[in-house]
């Protein structure tokens, strides 16, 4: 019996150790494809923020197409966006962890990777919409407690402390190994995982304290992961605009964010997979269940979208009617139903077809549902202003409809090449599947992973 | 019944003391007859005299300066946190009779003038309102309702717009972020943004900023209507109110309860009861300090001004 385990244990720890190896392989070297991608990437956020600058400096009604009616655009939606995809850090790791769905285990870093990506992002995109830039510390010397902004602000650092900690500390383990392992680096990255692995030696003491730190963060980051998102939603249902003034917008925000969530992760799964070559550890059986995933949470937000729509279209008072016309069959028809169809109906039927629950036809319907997402957020926020309760008279032409301008595509490009960029480089300094979570999985003891460190 | 009489009783002596109040406001009337000439003097071009002066600056600094300079800076002394506090013992509020307005648009262009706005941002709205198909269109002048319960206010974030004692709502250019969530609040799309330089910059270079009276103005901040503060505290009406060749507007002070348009005097309460005053969407629960006057028995037929229109149109496109 007992030779049996020690059997079963070898062959596991020879996996591990293979695995192990292939993952440093990334951060050993970068190929041909990985320095276009990086180069492209960082070409786009220097356009983004050149792109910022003549924002910055020219007249922006030049520059942007925001007006006095439509004061929030693409950078508003834009942060919404990218607050609803940090969620999947508190959805993914956390909610899978506490209720022990093992089989989450090797994508839980993707997860938190994009939470920490996703959430820097957001403050980065507020930053941008603001008339005085320069002045975000008056949110600190002069904030006041009743407004919804100060309530976000405080969650967003909140949650994005809690999530960098959440990504970092089941890190400790692997960056000891990093040291050990790499050859070839330059002298400031060993200095760098040195300093980072906080003298790891993987005492009995020491793994206690993680596996504390990474339980209790995992419930901490649950409630707030919840509250940035509802916050956010707030900052639209607290103002008294029709269109807005839904009760149901905290949980409406967050069953769309936990379905944008669930994709983002499908996309980041694919492409690691396919670059990184993890075939044999993010293998199709992840596919399989993360599509099960989208169609529940398709289900999910299909039934909040339902409350948000059809309740004021039935009872189609004067303060909504206009705004809902002209999204079921006016100027905004087709763009709300282009969502509706990709955002909703695509995730949650089509993986129900088995062929479906592969790689690619996954990848193409989450990736279908991340730029719904986008567009959902976009017809929230902007229909949403063009309707106040009094006339909008004597305004040019341009200021009863908006398009975003050119400055500011640039801009949310730059900072969604700037998250990108981020998970990018993570993924060339750390690995991408944290080993000794999966071992654990496993069944692997400490002692066993301990050993699988010090094999240098 | 007898309870009524009392009712009644009171009302008489109310009446009978409303013109002797009116003498407490007479500062207030007679400085009107001389707006138009007090303000031209205040407000215009003004030449330098020649005459100069020895003045204390606030860095406590000795500065000589035109005599022509000490006279604007009388009309507005008032910092940014000072004008925090509302004037003493004042409540403001404005009155709209509808049924005298011809879209005129005197007010716009005066507070448009005076406050040094460009073109794009306007302060004071003049709506053609229309509520239904079958029903008449009518003028409706709006500038901000300086709400007692202001949802622009509860939203700002680093109480950059604020409600004083008084009753006005300002904002605070040196103060506001530009995060534009009272623009998102306000249910009146009542604010503007500075999206760009102020146009008018020029004019206005060298002026202290007062939030009470809203220039110079500051790109990437929020602006709007005041109230006039600056003059009010002079005992002036604001421009608008003194613009108005119709009398369509009527500034006053809750607490005397009596509001002026310049030409008449009259009680508050009796005005509303009256004449069927009310708050523009009240159901929202903002609690306007501006009051409308419903559009009966006018002074004017409705009539579309079409070349005036078109050549806004035309200019701001
Ligand atoms: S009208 Fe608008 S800007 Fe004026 S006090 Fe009310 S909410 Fe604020
Ligand atoms: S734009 Fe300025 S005044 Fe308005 S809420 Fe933001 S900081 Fe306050």
């Amino acid at each position: 019996m007992k030779n049996e385990t020690t059997a079963v244990d070898s062959v596991l720890m020879n996996k591990y150790e293979a695995m192990h190896d292939e993952l440093l392989r990334p951060i050993q070297k970068t190929g041909l494809a990985g320095k276009i991608w990086i180069g492209f990437l960082f070409c786009v956020f220097f356009a983004g923020v050149f792109a910022f600058y003549t924002q910055e400096t020219k007249s922006k009604y030049e520059t942007i197409s925001l007006n006095n009616y439509t004061m929030w655009g693409i950078y508003i939606s834009n942060f919404v966006f990218f607050v609803a995809l940090s969620l999947v850090g508190a959805l993914m790791s956390a909610v899978l962890k506490l209720t022990n769905f093992e089989w989450y285990r090797p994508l839980s870093r993707i997860a938190e990777v994009i939470a920490v990506a996703a959430i820097m992002f957001a403050g980065v995109g507020i930053i941008v919409a603001m008339g005085h830039p320069e002045r975000l510390y008056f949110l600190l010397t002069h904030g006041r407690l009743q407004s919804p902004i100060i309530w976000d602000i405080v969650v967003i650092i909140t949650y994005f402390v809690a999530t960098s900690l959440f990504l970092f500390i089941p890190l400790i383990p692997g960056i000891s190994q990093l040291s050990n392992h790499l050859k070839d680096k330059p002298k400031w990255q060993m200095w760098m995982y040195k300093k980072l692995s906080l003298s790891w030696r993987g005492t009995p003491e020491q793994w206690k304290i993680v596996k504390r730190c990474i339980t209790i963060l995992a419930i901490l980051i649950i409630p707030l992961g919840i509250s940035i998102h509802t916050v956010t939603a707030w900052l639209f249902a607290s103002t008294l605009r029709a269109e807005w003034n839904s009760t149901n917008f905290g949980a409406y925000f967050i069953a769309g964010a936990f379905l944008l969530g669930v994709a983002a992760v499908i996309v980041g799964t694919f492409f690691f997979r396919k670059y990184y070559r993890f075939e044999k550890y993010l293998t199709d059986s992840y596919f399989d269940k993360m599509g099960k995933m989208l169609v529940f949470l398709s289900g999910v937000y299909f039934y909040f979208n339902i409350n948000e729509y059809l309740v004021p279209a039935f009872k189609m008072d004067s303060m909504h009617s206009q705004y809902l016309l002209d999204e079921f069959t006016g100027k905004d028809a087709i763009l709300f139903w282009l969502v509706f169809l990709f955002g909703i109906f695509v995730p949650a039927i089509l993986p129900l077809f088995k062929s479906m629950l592969k790689p690619w036809p996954l990848t193409v319907i989450a990736i279908l549902v991340v730029i719904a997402a986008w567009f959902k957020r976009y017809i929230i926020v902007i229909p949403g202003l063009s309707h106040p309760y009094l006339p909008i008279q004597n305004v040019p032409h341009s200021w009863t409809h908006y398009v975003p301008s050119l400055i500011e595509c640039m801009v949310v490009a730059g900072i969604f090449a700037a998250a990108l960029l981020f998970i990018t480089l993570f993924s060339k300094f750390f690995p991408i599947i944290s080993v000794w979570e999966v071992a654990e999985g496993d069944g692997v003891s400490l002692e066993k992973i301990n050993l699988l460190s010090k094999k240098a | 019944m007898s309870q009524k009489t009392e009712e009644n009783n009171e009302k008489k002596t109310r009446e009978d003391n409303s013109r002797r109040d009116f003498l407490k406001l007479g500062v207030f009337a007679a400085g009107l007859t001389v707006a138009g000439a007090g303000l031209q003097k205040a407000f215009s071009e003004e030449k330098e005299t020649g005459e100069k002066v020895k003045v204390l600056t606030t860095e406590g600094k000795v500065v000589e300066v035109d005599t022509a300079h000490i006279k604007k800076a009388e009309v507005c002394c008032v910092s940014p946190k000072e004008s925090r506090e509302g004037i003493p013992n004042k409540k403001w509020v404005m009155v709209i009779d509808l049924s005298r307005c011809k879209h005129a648009l005197k007010c716009q262009h005066s507070c448009q003038k005076y406050h040094h706005l460009s073109g794009m941002n306007v302060w004071l709205k003049v709506f053609k309102m229309q509520e239904s198909e079958n029903t008449a269109p009518y003028w409706m002048p709006k500038p901000c309702m300086h709400c007692d319960r202001p949802p622009c206010v509860k939203v700002c974030p680093v109480s950059a717009t604020y409600k004083r004692s008084d009753g006005i709502v300002l904002v605070d250019n040196e103060r506001c972020v530009g995060c534009r969530f009272c623009m998102a609040a306000c249910p009146y799309s009542t604010r503007s943004f500075n999206w760009e330089e102020p146009e008018l910059l020029s004019e206005t270079t060298g002026e202290t900023y007062s939030p009470e009276r809203g220039f110079p103005q500051k790109r990437g901040t929020v602006e709007k209507c005041d109230f006039c503060p600056d003059l009010l505290r002079q005992g002036k009406l604001p421009h608008c109110v003194a613009a108005c060749p119709n009398g369509v507007f009527y500034m006053g002070d809750m607490t005397e309860d009596t509001v002026t348009n310049g030409d008449e005097t009259l009680r508050f309460s009796q005005l509303m009861k009256d004449k069927s005053g009310y708050r523009l969407n009240d159901i929202l629960g903002t609690h306007p300090s501006v009051y409308y006057l419903p559009p009966v028995n006018r002074l004017f037929p409705f009539k579309e001004p079409v070349a005036e229109n078109s050549d806004k149109e035309k200019k701001a496109e």
